[in-house]
């Protein structure tokens, strides 16, 4: 495949990369071991490098995604994924932001319809574990916020902080999968949407009590403490803005407040 | 020898001449942090420290304060016809600069094209062309870290037609034109020995060991190539071979007490097993660093 736009000329890259993620296609022209010697075999390592390698990758970022469907059911659904989504960048860590939404879409796993869910808490759990370290806003600061101040209050979300909803169990499937015990029955039927923080060290999943996620969901966009617990309020009457803020402040969702000047 | 440009002065100095050291895994932490001066130095791949923040980098700042560290990238791309890319590059020079490291080394490999990451350390023809774009990403990287890169021999398991130079002529002139220094992996010349037929004691005797800063050994595996003869593959994930001990000897026999890596990345064992390899290292380094060090005082007796 030439490259006019190469001025060095070096065209074999292309060529060479095609096929490391396309089982279609043959081994490239022009590569071959000592001598006589085929191409194929050698050149299959390097297939199997990527492959393996980026199936690692995503094995190591959705353990409970792995053991629930199990090592040889992932791995080939993990393949395909590879194969269709490569990633577009050199951070491993960063990959599989769409390997929620493939499995969504999988024919397979449609009997397990919240295992995509449970694979977006474990990408928001590695992002957590990456994020930029910050301390989380000290109680004793949102303690002094005088009391008329605090409908116009906003908050700076952590870092670490992400919020995954989901219309299945999705925190407690996680949560069981991911502890070294055996999974014994789910018997959670309800919606959980989660909250994820690390307000040290550790990652931390909770689950958010009713109305929480659209409360925090509403806070992290910029709107003050007032609108949004008057709109979180309004899409759940079971909303409890006293024990969603004490629930929060206890996770380290937020590393700071501020009131806009007027 | 590496560099002594290192230095902010926020770690002690410590000097890896003469030291063997080990992968550093984050398993094994409170193992390493339990005992004191268990290796000479830690090496780490610095993609995975490209993170905001976390454990990782709480890790690498523990171990940065008893130990050297030796800052390793896998994915630079540097063997790649494309431009580097330039958040990459970025984040490795904000790496040297936060751990400071003794040696930084890349490899004579790429990984991406166009956008695509393959997460391997995929082979290049050695030819003018391929020099020209290796040596422009060789002085690219040396410029935005102001200090002198080892590249990394690689290991292969099959050769371009296209090529006009043999591996050894290839990584000569790649030095010459860039004053870059060298790693020298031995498994990977043992590895890729085996795989293209021709001999590890030969391209050893063509390789600059002059300029050799570094020193990798790692174990590997046992596959068939398609005329079933053995194809080994550099998997580093076992004891190094008796073979690679023997070409290491030879290595720091004539080129001296080089600091050397054990790296072991795969089907990780307990810390006391890696450090042995370390400590086996360390061992020949010993026995010859001694063994000159008596010829020195022969020939002053003299």
């Amino acid at each position: 495949m030439p490259q006019p736009n190469n001025p060095a000329g070096a065209a074999f890259a292309g060529p060479f990369a095609a096929p490391l993620l396309d089982p279609d296609r043959p081994t490239p022209p022009g590569v071959a071991g000592p001598g006589a010697k085929a191409g194929d075999v050698r050149y299959n390592v390097y297939r199997n490098n990527v492959t393996v390698s980026l199936i690692e990758a995503l094995a190591d970022t959705f353990p409970a995604v792995r053991r629930i469907v199990g090592e040889a059911f992932f791995r080939d659904m993990a393949r395909l994924y590879v194969r269709r989504e490569p990633p577009r960048s050199p951070l491993l860590f960063d990959y599989g932001h769409g390997f929620a939404a493939f499995i969504d879409g999988f024919d397979h796993t449609r009997p397990l319809p919240w295992l995509g869910d449970v694979a977006r808490i474990e990408r928001a759990w590695l992002d957590a574990y990456h994020a930029a370290d910050r301390a989380p806003l000290a109680p004793e600061k949102l303690a002094v916020v005088p009391h008329d101040a605090l409908p116009a209050l906003r908050f700076e979300p952590h870092p670490a902080m992400r919020i995954v909803r989901s219309a299945y169990p999705a925190v407690t499937i996680f949560a069981a999968n991911r502890a070294s015990g055996p999974v014994g029955k789910i018997l959670e039927r309800d919606g959980e949407d989660a909250l994820v923080t690390r307000p040290a060290l550790e990652v931390f999943v909770r689950r958010l009590p009713p109305g929480g996620a659209a409360f925090l969901t509403l806070l992290c966009a910029g709107k003050p403490l007032g609108e949004a617990a008057a709109k979180a309020s309004e899409a759940e009457p079971r909303f409890d803005l006293g024990a969603n803020i004490a629930g929060m402040m206890e996770a380290g969702a937020f590393a700071d407040i501020f009131v806009p000047a007027a | 020898m590496p560099h002594a440009d290192n230095a902010n002065g926020r770690f002690p100095a410590r000097p890896v001449s003469g030291r063997a050291g080990a992968s550093l895994k984050h398993t094994h932490l409170d193992a390493i942090l339990a005992g004191r001066d268990q290796v000479g130095f830690f090496e780490v791949h610095a993609e995975n420290y490209m993170g905001a923040g976390g454990p990782p980098h709480a890790a690498l700042a523990r171990v940065r304060q008893d130990y050297p560290v030796l800052l390793h990238g896998v994915c630079m791309s540097i063997g790649a016809p494309q431009p580097l890319d330039a958040a990459h590059l970025a984040r490795f020079k904000t790496l040297v600069e936060r751990y400071e490291p003794a040696i930084v080394s890349e490899h004579l490999a790429w990984s991406t094209h166009d956008d695509i990451f393959y997460n391997d350390l995929l082979p290049l023809p050695y030819t003018d062309d391929t020099l020209r774009h290796v040596c422009a990403h060789i002085d690219q990287v040396q410029a935005a870290i102001g200090r002198r890169l080892l590249l990394e021999n690689p290991s292969t398991y099959l050769a371009f037609a296209a090529s006009d130079y043999d591996e050894t002529g290839f990584i000569r002139e790649i030095v010459k034109r860039t004053g870059c220094g060298l790693l020298l992996d031995i498994n990977n010349v043992f590895v890729s020995a085996t795989n293209h037929g021709f001999s590890a004691l030969d391209y050893l005797a063509d390789f600059p060991l002059e300029h050799v800063g570094e020193i990798h050994l790692a174990g590997h595996r046992e596959q068939s190539d398609d005329e079933g003869e053995p194809l080994l593959i550099d998997s580093h994930d076992g004891p190094v071979a008796d073979a690679v001990w023997k070409l290491y000897d030879i290595v720091v026999e004539r080129a001296g007490t080089i600091p050397t890596l054990v790296e072991w990345d795969g089907d990780i064992p307990d810390w006391p097993v890696l450090k042995a390899e370390a400590d086996a290292a360390q061992a020949v380094l010993d026995r010859h660093a001694a063994a000159s060090a008596r010829d020195v005082h022969h020939a002053a007796a003299e």
